[in-house]
């Protein structure tokens, strides 16, 4: 990338920290409600507690969450006194947030990050709180959960948390860094990150060894994130981290679909300092070396290749090295290199879109291509990709394709 | 609507459906800072009607084989109209919008017109075909005794010259109007899209040298005058996309 | 029953280039406005993505995404003489439709015009003496040093990429040195040149001609413009002209202004809705607002303070004609205004064909190129040559789409085997120098309602009586020698001539460069706006566009078609809206 490239892309980047920080942020960082509407927006509850494609008022809940059990609505956390939280007391809200039980003392299904929540002190859960009260009470009923038995006994909870769930505040590591201690806390508290980004149990528990190391839900491969020797975003500076998480672009890649949601509704709005620090985070932690990969046949990579030259290489450039910015550079991308194919390959069938932001407004796409390639010859490409990767990555059936295919059928209405 | 709720809006990507106001109120309306809509797995691809539709019966299809051939013959040099099937790219183009005129304005009246103002048949397409092909049979009969599709190859030469030439005429239409657009489309169906019925297994593309439905060539641009031989690729792919 | 809508400050007929930049500036400027667009929505994933978008059947040769023709059409003749008939089907123009209009399809090529071309009038008449009574030029009433900044930022908006030739009346090497002064250099370097413009410039130079890359709407690499737009960098496909975009690398609407545009709350686009009149106040004094039609056929009337008319020029005369505002033109005694000075554009061309290099122009952009400006404008002396103005001469590398180009050289049949073996041999050794000449206002030249054909609401369509004029003919007779002679530079086996024969054929491809019938000029007998783009008749009525040109110059419209844009936005923004009324007293 040439000079003028980088400074016209900082100077959006400088007018994207005025506006988001100057105005809205410090103004009213004095004050408790302030302290809490900025650890909602940290916490991302909009995403969750808006159904967005029912064109939903946010916070009123009613969003189904699509778990590996079954589809879960999320509650109206307005202060509505029949259907939201207008009954609820701060020590009601406390308890939800830091052990998973709910005002009449059920057990909550873990959809609700209280696993991450707990995490978070009394003084946050407050803050909270707190906003949360000020908020238009809205009457909306959320839909009854679809949950096969026995997962629709609330009690089976309780064995699930026995197994799972602990009850703690983060402790403050003196070894480390203030910025890495305040990115910990934003990562595993309120930013609930692992909750896509960790991998899970066959009861949707994290697996402590696959932390941040990357997790599927939602027909999504959330990638991995962890930032230190051979992790996932190990070329990643923590510049870039801020970038994407504040602007929604950096050279490797913007956030789409889901991630997007993250940024357009929880990160943008963070302080660069509060960025910084996930960076600081993120950029500590190490990982396993990739194990070594069988060989992909030949006349396959052929084939990925002659199908990645004549249709991916007018944005992703001949070499795979894309376009900073603008086009992912696929030679070290996460999502292409990830254990599970999902995304890539969903991407490739359904097409993605960068989220627009203040910064960056316009919303580069990928267009879909589910009606171009059959199964096969997007095997061929995704193993291609993975062959070509820094961290090379084994190679793709078409039956995993074609499963994705028939699940984006089914729940979008087919190809189009 | 309040300040939170349009804030939301602005910053996510909501589905297109979901911002449009009803149809039945404005015709279809965007912005209010909702942002641009988009859906996954949603795209104007091209529409290509099915390998069924077909217009000609199937002399008249001999026939348009036939002057197809004539005008992008198969030769010593190389394939021609007969090898890319371009009269099933037609054949196809008739039955469809195209065959129909649905996008031409084909009100009349329909005076003869100067060579100036372009086609002024009152004939879409597929009617000009039809008619047209009926008044050429007519003609060959008169002439040679039989219909186009039995004339020797210099006979038929001739005839199509002389449509060219207006030196021969029709009665219920243009006889140079009807010319010119076989000679449109045969060349469309040499050069378009395989995924139209035509330019079948890239044949015309791969005669002429053209790389097709590509999109980079920023690796070319320096190329100096020299040779780039690229195979060409159709908008559903080459051979090479597919493992034996 | 027409419906009765809410009022806005300001409601924009047509949403293309200009009414994307007018609805830019006055919402920034905090004003409610209304969009209406006749076509649907189109954007750059959804409707010509890179993987359908280089199809050449379906969008050169089936219009899929020119105007609907069937909806409504232009008709035309040569003279007066003739019955004008519809133009069934488009051929030598094509007019955009839905979101972002013709500057989907356009190919990039990003010119100012010269300051001797803002005041073509008084310029020629002061050096060469008085032109012919037919002759109907006229000046701007705007000048290039006042268009400057505005012509500087849509470059910026559009990050053209270009070698700019005079920064500041210091003279920069490799630019054009007849350009008129500008502020800045262009925002980005030139496109890379190929093979063809190697051999145009060198055969230039060596006849004492000064060639500069041509000034380009696609990107020479990645670029932000001022709205944080992206627009990423050019890959030379050769689908730029007739064609959308797939990769985000041809400025246009919706790349460098509309996904910014639809974040305000203060601006709301209808598509599907086609506007039918522009309404008047029962004095006549003042537009009320727009009556227009859904898609359903359902009327309504949206009341507003302001008026913008932004449809292509050919609309923007129909408009005001179907809606009684302005005195239409009368050609018997040149009086009226609406629908006059009529102009387009007078090519010529000369092929060059290679033996033992291949010129592979499948390689290309829609501004890929290479021009030469000493025979544009003013920029060589035309004393005795009969005529006013000139063009560029220039090599463009836009594409070889195998459907629409196969030259061959002289003598060789339309049809049969050896046309087909002639195609086979020459199609990647040929390139082409064409002549981009001015086209002169003349007064039998003009727009007005057809007395026969209507469109599908029952309206008159528009009427266009248009031929090529002594002007034209001089002037392309001057200069063809001159492409010819650089083309004969270019070290190919043989050239073939294409001169400008005959009359104006509505048939084959030229260019979409319609001019004229809503003129701006200095006073109200002679133009429909003042030199703010403001109606005369109606103050609070703007109109955008090419329309305003009182006479085409010998470069590509939309440069200056943009930079008019912003200068009548800025009026409004800074006069017109503390003081609404004329902005310049009749």
């Amino acid at each position: 990338m040439n000079q003028k490239q980088c400074l016209s892309i900082s100077a959006a980047l400088a007018a994207w920290a005025l506006t988001s920080f100057a105005t809205e942020a410090q103004e009213l960082a004095s004050s408790q409600v302030a302290k809490g509407r900025y650890l909602t927006q940290a916490g991302d509850c909009m995403a969750c507690h808006t159904d967005f494609d029912n064109d939903g008022i946010p916070y009123a809940g009613g969003r189904g969450l699509e778990t590996p059990f079954g589809v879960i609505y999320t509650p109206n956390l307005t202060p509505d006194d029949e259907t939201g939280l207008g009954r609820w007391s701060r020590d009601d809200f406390y308890r939800a947030l830091n052990e998973g039980i709910g005002r009449s003392g059920e057990h909550l299904y873990p959809a609700f990050p209280y696993p991450y929540f707990t995490h978070m002190p009394r003084e946050d859960t407050d803050a909270i709180y707190d906003y949360l009260r000020t908020l238009t009470p809205v009457r909306a009923e959320k839909p009854e959960n679809d949950l096969p038995f026995p997962l629709s006994l609330r009690g089976s909870i309780l064995g699930w948390k026995t197994l799972f769930f602990e009850d703690e505040e983060l402790r403050r590591d003196p070894e480390q860094s203030e910025a890495w201690n305040r990115g910990r806390y934003l990562v595993d508290g309120p930013g609930h990150c692992g909750a896509c980004h960790t991998g899970k149990n066959f009861l949707g528990a994290d697996l402590e060894e696959e932390y941040l190391r990357g997790g599927t839900l939602e027909h999504w491969f959330a990638p991995n994130i962890r930032g230190g020797d051979n992790g996932g975003i190990s070329d990643w500076s923590e510049r870039d981290i801020v970038e994407f998480l504040g602007a929604g672009r950096a050279p490797h890649t913007a956030p789409m679909q889901r991630m997007g949601e993250v940024v357009a509704i929880s990160t943008q709005n963070l302080e660069r300092s509060d960025l910084s620090a996930i960076a600081t985070y993120l950029k500590s932690l190490d990982d396993r070396p990739e194990p070594e990969r069988e060989d992909i046949e030949t006349e396959r990579l052929e084939v990925g290749e002659a199908i990645y030259f004549d249709s991916c290489a007018a944005c992703h450039d001949a070499d795979l090295t894309g376009v900073p910015y603008f086009f992912a550079p696929l030679v070290s991308s996460n999502k292409v290199s990830a254990e599970d194919p999902t995304t890539v390959i969903r991407v490739i069938l359904e097409g993605a879109r960068a989220v627009a932001t203040d910064a960056a407004p316009t919303p580069l796409s990928m267009p879909p291509f589910a009606w171009k390639l059959n199964d096969d010859q997007i095997a061929d490409l995704v193993s291609f990709l993975r062959h070509r990767s820094n961290r090379p990555a084994g190679s793709v059936s078409a039956s995993q394709v074609s499963e994705i295919r028939n699940y984006l059928i089914e729940h979008q209405g087919g190809e189009r | 609507m309040n300040i939170e709720r349009r804030r939301v809006l602005k910053t996510l990507f909501l589905a297109g459906t979901a911002l449009a106001a009803p149809q039945w109120v404005f015709g279809r309306e965007y912005g209010r800072g909702q942002g641009v809509p988009w859906e996954p797995l949603t795209g104007d691809i091209p529409y290509h009607g099915t390998l069924e539709e077909r217009f000609f019966t199937s002399q008249e299809r001999e026939t348009v084989a036939a002057v197809f051939a004539i005008l992008i013959p198969s030769d010593e040099d190389g394939p021609g109209a007969a090898e890319a099937e371009a009269v099933t790219f037609i054949d196809r183009q008739l039955a469809g919008f195209y065959g129909a005129a649905q996008h031409w304005y084909m009100k009349g009246p329909f005076p003869k017109g100067a060579a100036t103002q372009g086609y002024q048949s009152e004939h879409p397409p597929a009617q000009l075909y039809r008619l047209g092909l009926r008044e050429l049979d007519l003609h060959c009969e008169r002439e040679f005794g039989v219909p186009f599709r039995r004339l020797s190859e210099d006979d038929r030469h001739s005839v199509l010259e002389g449509l060219d030439n207006e030196e021969i005429e029709f009665t219920d239409l243009s006889a140079k109007t009807f010319f010119d657009l076989m000679l449109e489309n045969v060349i469309e169906g040499f050069f378009s899209d395989p995924i139209y019925g035509g330019n079948r297994d890239l044949i015309g593309w791969r005669y002429v040298g053209f790389p097709g439905a590509r999109y980079d060539y920023r690796e070319f641009v320096n190329h100096n005058g020299a040779r780039l031989d690229l195979p060409p690729v159709g908008l559903m792919g080459r051979p090479a996309w597919v493992r034996n | 029953m027409a419906r009765q809508l809410p009022g806005k400050d300001v409601v924009i007929i047509g949403f293309g280039w200009t009414g994307a930049i007018m609805a830019e500036q006055l919402t920034d400027a905090g004003l409610e406005v209304l969009a209406l667009e006749r076509g649907p929505w189109r954007d750059t994933p959804t409707h010509f993505a890179t993987t359908f978008a280089q199809d050449e059947l379906r969008f050169y040769w089936r219009h899929g995404m020119f105007q609907e023709a069937s909806h409504d059409t232009v008709t035309f003749r040569n003279n007066e003489e003739q019955m004008a008939l519809p133009m069934r089907r488009w051929g030598s123009f094509l007019p955009g439709n839905g979101v972002g209009g013709a500057g989907v399809h356009w190919n990039g090529q990003t010119f100012r015009f010269l300051p001797s071309d803002f005041v073509a009038r008084s310029h020629n008449e002061e050096r060469y003496g008085r032109l012919p009574e037919e002759m109907t030029v006229q000046d701007y009433g705007v000048t290039y040093d006042e268009l400057e900044p505005h012509f500087d930022h849509f470059e910026k908006i559009c990050g053209i990429s270009g070698q700019a030739g005079n920064v500041n009346g210091e003279r920069v090497e490799g630019g054009n040195p007849f350009e008129g002064m500008r502020s800045e250099h262009y925002p980005n370097p030139p496109m890379q040149m190929t093979f063809s413009q190697d051999r145009f410039m060198a055969s230039a130079r060596q006849l004492g001609l000064d060639p500069f890359p041509g000034p380009s709407a696609n990107m020479s690499r990645a670029y932000t413009n001022p709205l944080g737009m992206q627009l990423a960098p050019c890959t030379y496909c050769g689908f730029c002209e007739k064609y959308g975009c797939g990769n985000y690398s041809k400025a246009s609407p919706q790349t460098t202004i509309i996904p910014a545009l639809m974040r305000r709350e203060n601006f709301v686009l209808r598509t599907h809705s086609e506007v039918i009149a522009i309404e008047k106040s029962a004095d006549g004094s003042r537009a009320t607002g727009v009556r227009y039609v859904d898609s359903q056929g359902d009327e309504y009337v949206q009341p507003a303070e302001i008026v913008i008319l932004a449809a292509y020029p050919l609309q923007n005369t129909r408009l005001l004609l179907l809606s009684g505002i302005g005195e239409p033109y009368d050609p018997q005694d040149g009086t009226g205004v609406v629908g006059k000075n009529y102009c387009y554009q007078v090519m010529s061309s000369v092929n060059v064909f290679y033996d033992d290099h291949y010129t592979n122009e499948f390689v290309g952009a829609g501004a890929l190129g290479a021009v030469v400006d000493n025979y544009n404008g003013d920029n060589f002396d035309h004393s005795g040559l009969g005529f006013i103005g000139g063009g560029y001469i220039a090599c463009w590398t836009t594409n070889t789409r195998p459907i629409e180009s196969h030259p061959v050289p002289d003598g060789v049949p339309g049809w049969g085997s050896e046309w087909k073996q002639a195609v086979r041999e020459n199609f990647l050794k040929t390139t082409a120098v064409g002549l981009h000449g001015a086209s002169m206002a003349h007064r039998s030249n003009y727009l007005d309602l057809d007395p026969v054909y209507t469109d599908r609401w029952g309206r008159p369509l528009l009427r266009m009586t248009y031929d090529f004029t002594l002007n034209d003919r001089l002037l392309t007779a001057h200069i063809t020698p001159f492409v010819e002679e650089i083309a004969r530079g270019m070290g190919g086996r043989e050239v073939k001539v294409n001169r400008r024969r005959g009359s104006y054929d509505s048939k084959p491809y030229q260019t979409t460069h319609n001019t004229g019938g809503t003129i701006m000029g200095e006073s109200p007998s002679d133009s429909v706006t003042n030199r703010y783009c403001q109606s005369w008749d109606l103050p609070n009525l703007f109109i955008t566009g090419a329309g305003l040109f009182p006479q085409n110059a010998g470069y590509n419209p939309t440069g200056t078609v943009g930079a008019l844009a912003y200068w009548s936005a800025n009026a409004i923004i800074n006069t017109y809206l503390a003081r609404p009324g004329p902005l310049v007293q009749s």
